[in-house]
């Protein structure tokens, strides 16, 4: 297999090219030394919108509103599409509001994947909203937005 | 190299047009960097990139941060389109790549 | 020799899965998405792993790890040398006699790990530890231990168990508190721990003394919780909060 062929198909098979600004062999946020972003939540829901106005629907955001515990709530995005090669979603953000990085990840998805049916699970540092946005091939951004209570244990632990 | 554990949930067989739901675990504490004055500083190391290809094309990929949960998990889908070996790949900081491979038979 | 105690104990004794809330009971249901089921994977390629010391791998004289189905159950019980020993020290009796190496350690990730391959192979199937004999005294010992109030708040195991098992306390709902769902996942600790690293967490939420992972103490507590959760089947790995 020949790395440059495959990356030639990929790209011609339509999978989305990152935006700019981010470092891709670094995931989100090359900044490994650091434990906050310079980019707070507004900004970079700002930047990543790029002037366009959100649709408010679309997505089915799975997110529980009350949380067990910060350090594993569990996300499932479901996005509506007509999925033909021209218009499928391309991009998947989950935004957290109050976490010292406000990406929290980043699913690129191909007009292979079908359907937008994604699932992770994320930390939450504190009760706070959790926003998605899905961008198609078209460049339209769905967004859905939903709060976390995060509940604290009862039994905190003495090592 | 690959001293990640890790477990993959997908079918074995598909028919050709099926979409095809994949779930991965994999496990690593997802650690923060530490840069706090008064702290010795570390640098952060998690899965930064995991991503799949399926009969050498890439049909996922998945930009995690510190926000994901350790061990992280994710699923996704693909759409069966020729028997073909399923590639998976985890990025790690510190240059490590932990790869496995599956086998989906589509019939 | 030991004052039978025979305290009040709710009669009503569920497993701890029926306290889970409907996420993470599913969660515990799906090996696909339960990470504690990294920890059977990484026990089981140990269970394979030939020591330095040359001698067998547990597989080379167990067979298959299959081979360990309902084993769990019967834990902890009084070994030929006559000690109350747990799972988890089976397997380092194991390692230290049969094959030649020191101790995994308790609380390290190679003895969770194999104690959670081998606990989840009785998945489903009954406790139904032995009380009888050299057990007897630990039992007793066990049970006085799960009524002696304790730590600052003076509360003894069955005032959170039996009196207020199904009430709130803060983020948790108190089970009966039972051992079947150990080795475990726990959000909390971001991984998998044991029985007792949970007993110490009870005991530090009193303000108690936490006692040392296989401690005699804990031990015969185990003993007391399987016997308490007798019939009643086996979660491990479990997943929790
Ligand atoms: C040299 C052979 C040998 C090796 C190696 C070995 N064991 Fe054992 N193991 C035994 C024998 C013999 C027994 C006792 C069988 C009996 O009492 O029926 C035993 C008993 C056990 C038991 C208790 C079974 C029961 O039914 O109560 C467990 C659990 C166990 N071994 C786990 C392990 C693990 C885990 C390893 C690897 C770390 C291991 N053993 C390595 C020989 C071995
Ligand atoms: C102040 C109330 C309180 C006391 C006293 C207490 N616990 Fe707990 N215990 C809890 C809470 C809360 C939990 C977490 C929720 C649950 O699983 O019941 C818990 C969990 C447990 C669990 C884990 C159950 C599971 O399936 O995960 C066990 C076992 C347990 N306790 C045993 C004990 C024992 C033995 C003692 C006495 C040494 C004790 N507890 C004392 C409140 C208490």
């Amino acid at each position: 297999m020949n790395r440059q062929g495959i990356t030639r198909r990929t790209m011609a098979g339509g999978l989305a090219l990152v935006p700019t600004g981010f470092a891709l062999a670094q995931g989100i946020d090359a900044t490994i030394n650091r434990s906050q972003s310079d980019r707070n939540f507004e900004v970079t829901e700002r930047e990543l919108l790029a002037g366009r106005l959100p649709i408010n629907s679309g997505i089915t955001l799975d997110i529980p509103t009350l949380s067990e515990n910060g350090n594993s709530v569990d996300v499932g995005i479901k996005v509506d599409s007509p999925w033909t090669r021209e218009d499928h979603i391309r991009m998947v953000h989950i935004l957290s509001e109050m976490n010292p990085f406000p990406v929290v990840a980043r699913f690129q998805l191909g007009y292979r994947a079908g359907r937008a049916d994604v699932a992770t699970r994320i930390r939450l540092a504190a009760t706070q909203k959790v926003v998605v946005l899905a961008e198609t091939t078209r460049g339209l951004i769905h967004r859905a937005e939903q709060e976390v209570i995060v509940i604290l244990g009862a039994c905190l632990e003495g090592g | 190299m690959s001293d990640l554990t890790t477990r993959i949930t997908m079918p074995q067989n598909a028919s050709k047009g099926d979409i095809i739901e994949i779930k991965v675990l994999a496990r690593h504490i997802m650690e923060r960097a530490i840069d706090a004055v008064g702290l010795k500083p570390s640098p952060r190391k998690i899965i930064h990139t995991f991503r799949v290809s399926y009969a050498g094309e890439e049909v996922f990929r998945m930009d995690l941060s510190t926000g994901i949960a350790s061990n992280p998990y994710m699923s996704f889908t693909t759409v069966a389109t020729e028997t073909g070996v399923v590639l998976f790949e985890w990025l790690e900081d510190g240059g490590a790549r932990h790869t496995r491979v599956q086998t989906l038979i589509v019939s | 020799m030991f004052a039978l105690v025979q305290p009040a104990f709710a009669s009503d004794i569920r497993p701890s899965r029926e306290f889970l809330s409907p996420e993470l009971r599913a969660q515990q249901d799906d090996p696909a998405r339960h990470p504690g089921w990294l920890w059977v994977e990484q026990g089981e390629a140990l269970w394979r792993a030939a020591p330095p010391s040359g001698q067998p791998s547990c597989g080379g004289c167990h067979g298959s790890v299959a081979g360990m189905r309902g084993v769990a159950t019967r834990y902890p019980a009084v070994s030929a040398e006559g000690a109350l020993l747990n799972l988890e020290l089976r397997i380092e009796q194991c390692r230290s006699q049969r094959q030649g190496e020191a101790p995994f350690g308790y609380e390290s990730e190679a003895l969770l790990s194999l104690t959670a391959a081998i606990a989840a192979r009785s998945r489903g199937l009954p406790m139904s530890v032995v009380t009888s004999g050299a057990a007897a005294a630990h039992l007793a010992e066990g049970t006085r231990l799960y009524s002696l109030r304790q730590g600052q708040l003076n509360l003894s195991c069955s005032q959170c168990h039996d009196d207020n098992a199904g009430r709130r306390l803060r983020g948790d709902v108190i089970s009966s508190g039972l051992g079947l769902g150990y080795p475990a996942y726990r959000l909390e600790w971001n991984g998998v721990g044991s029985l007792h690293r949970r007993l110490r967490a009870c005991a530090l939420g009193v303000r108690a003394a936490q006692l040392l992972p296989g401690s005699a103490e804990y031990l015969a507590l185990e003993l007391f919780l399987a016997d308490r959760a007798r019939g009643l089947t086996i979660e491990a790995p479990g997943l929790r909060r």
